[in-house]
């Protein structure tokens, strides 16, 4: 047993495969109903640019895996998410965070190299060695309160420091918002992070934590589905996600 | 949008990213008044930053961290075909904290368009628990589930109809509650908007009398909704270039919020907004512009919540089913572009005049306000 995360990720390939072939579904048409007050005609100037615009040819697909997701959140994740808080107390949750946060340095250093960027490969690697060594196994966060600062690269921004456009925006069964760009480049990430992690760690430690990962994740991600007060959440995210993932990369 | 628990120290996810971005555009919506008193004593000057960025963590009170604020849910309308669009959203989400003894109960109503668990809200919870309070804390009439779940006509923004539906609420609320806890007064509080419905609910509950407030605290209410909303549509004037230039505007500012999210090793918090508004350098207008935005982007969601809600032809053609997969672009393309006035002439106006003839619209719009029960507040012994 090794990580599910590469399994998540072949996952992702068959869907996007599978979305080329879903054509849009049959809808009620908004002409065959009385005009509304405010008609788009109306109200919209002609050439208007659409104020969110996300290239999302597969958003029947994508729409329903983002409910899919909800429905998981609110039977499955965060009912172990909160077991998770209640078991285990602040400091040891404290703990499993920093764990795996000092694996995510290593992934940083790792794309960072890739991006040819001394700065923040230096930064990663500094971390992961002052964390893994004075951090106990990454348990304690020293670099943080040496001021180390926390650069974040993974293998979808390498891909995007090197010209790669996101292509197509995805929901990502289980993970959320993604796009084609960043669903690769998740491969060898967890790829690399779950042959590191078995190497260095005890079978029955290493399938520990590659339970924990996923609910160590959640339990720092203080969003919630549908609860954030806007009728249009999902091209909220899918907007916000993207602008800050084209961020990420040209920072 | 902040979670009443947030003790990461690096955040590491996109969605905290949008947790903390949308707190940035929401932490404006307290604001309704505009304070005049030179000396109030507050560390930030300037109106409009002391309305986006929130009390600093060295001016703020200390209040304990860890209560026992809990999430529930409450069916208000157990017949109610909620439209599938909004699938979510059937049941009103609400959240306590309780005392394990015999206390005073106080409901807390939330400011225009924000959360029973919203940052203010979970403030205000921490602050009155520590006073021995069992809370009970709601979202604003205005706020997304509660229009669908708990708002009789989905139409909001009416003084009295908003007060019933509220008090609706927290009696259903009351019901569950009571074989659990002991009460020996009742109270109600809200902050802006929260404000003014709390002193409409006072003057409901003296006919009622389900209750009896003994105390009612109004923080910073507008005294005249329509006024307020007014104010706050205009500043949307303020995004260069108009609000076809929304998308640029909010680009940069998220480009700002980013670099500073990066830089940071603190949770997304009320001192993390001040830090970030130093970093971003706000001119006044682009302030201003950042509240309208955000006000904005508040008040076309509750403008399409009603719209489906009611049914009424608004911005979606009335008998248009819309399901959970729909393709909602449009509306939020348009409902970005239309003002909370605009609803209120075309849409609230209309729903509601009944017998009343179009030449009364100004009148029926402007007794939206506190004055309407001026002589009530003037003699009521409820304020603190």
């Amino acid at each position: 047993m090794k990580s599910i995360l590469p399994h998540v990720a072949t996952l992702v390939l068959a869907l996007s495969l599978a979305a080329c072939s879903s054509g849009p579904q049959p809808q009620p048409q908004a002409e065959n109903y009385p005009e509304p007050v405010f008609t788009p005609k109306r109200l919209l100037p002609p050439d208007h640019a659409d104020l969110t615009a996300v290239y999302d040819p597969w958003q029947g697909l994508n729409k329903r895996i983002y409910v899919f997701n909800y429905h998981f959140d609110q039977a499955v994740f965060l009912p172990v998410v909160r077991g998770y808080e209640a078991a285990v107390p602040s400091v040891g949750r404290t703990g499993v965070s920093n764990f795996f946060n000092n694996f995510e340095d290593m992934l940083t250093a790792l794309n960072s190299a890739l991006q040819l960027r001394p700065e923040k490969f230096l930064q990663s690697t500094g971390r992961v060695i002052v964390n893994s060594t004075v951090g106990l196994f990454g348990l304690v966060d020293v670099a943080s309160e040496m001021e180390i600062p926390r650069p974040m690269e993974d293998f979808g921004q390498t891909l995007g420091h090197w010209g790669v456009g996101q292509g197509p925006y995805v929901v990502i069964p289980f993970l959320g918002p993604s796009n084609v760009r960043d669903g690769l480049g998740k491969i060898p990430d967890a790829y690399v992070q779950s042959t590191v992690k078995s190497d260095v760690l005890s079978e029955p430690l290493d399938l520990t934590t590659t339970i924990l990962y996923p609910i160590d994740t959640r339990a720092n991600t203080s969003f919630r589905y549908f609860e954030n007060g806007s009728a249009f959440e999902y091209q909220m995210v899918r907007w916000l996600y993207s602008t800050k993932r084209e961020l990420d990369v040209n920072q | 949008m902040i979670a009443p628990e947030t003790h990461v120290t690096i955040p590491k996810t996109t969605q905290q990213l949008f947790a903390g971005f949308y707190a940035l555009l929401f932490a404006s919506l307290t604001f309704a008044t505009v304070i005049s008193k030179e000396d109030y004593g507050y560390p930030i000057t300037d109106r409009f930053a002391a309305t986006v960025v929130g009390t600093p963590e060295n001016y703020a009170a200390q209040l304990p961290q860890n209560i026992p604020f809990r999430q529930r849910s409450i069916t208000i309308f157990p017949e109610r075909v909620t439209p599938d669009v909004f699938f979510y959203g059937s049941k009103l989400l609400y959240s306590v904290a309780l005392q394990d003894r015999k206390a005073p109960l106080i409901f807390l109503i939330a400011g225009t368009g924000a959360s029973h668990n919203g940052s203010k809200n979970v403030n205000m919870a921490r602050a009155f628990y520590q006073a021995g309070f069992h809370v009970v804390s709601i979202s604003s009439p205005t706020f997304n589930n509660f229009v669908i779940a708990a708002s009789q006509t989905g139409v909001v923004g009416h003084a009295e109809k908003d007060a019933e539906d509220i008090y609706r609420v927290f009696e259903m609320i009351w019901a569950e509650l009571k074989t659990d806890i002991e009460v020996t007064s009742f109270n109600v509080t809200g902050y802006s908007l929260g404000g003014f419905n709390a002193a409409f609910v006072s003057k409901l509950d003296e006919e009622r009398q389900t209750f009896n407030f003994e105390r009612v605290l109004l923080i910073n209410p507008p005294v005249s909704l329509y006024n307020s909303i007014s104010l706050l549509d205009r500043m949307v004037d303020n995004i260069p270039g108009g609000v076809d230039n929304f998308d640029r505007f909010v680009d940069r500012l998220i480009h700002a919020y980013t670099t500073t999210y990066q830089e940071s090793t603190v949770a997304a918090g009320d001192d993390f907004l001040y830090r970030a508004y130093r970093a971003l350098d706000l001119k006044d207008e682009e302030l201003a512009a950042l509240i309208g935005t955000s006000f904005r982007i508040s008040s076309s969601s509750l403008v399409f919540t009603s719209d489906v809600m009611a049914d009424y032809g608004y911005i979606k053609p009335k008998g248009l089913p819309l399901d959970r997969y729909s393709d909602l672009t449009l509306y939020n393309e348009m409902s970005l572009r239309l003002g909370f006035t605009d609803y209120y002439h075309e849409f609230f106006y209309p729903y509601y005049s009944g017998d009343y003839p179009e030449e009364m619209r100004d009148q029926f719009i402007a007794a939206i306000s506190l004055r309407s029960i001026e002589d009530y507040l003037r003699n009521s012994t409820k304020s603190p």
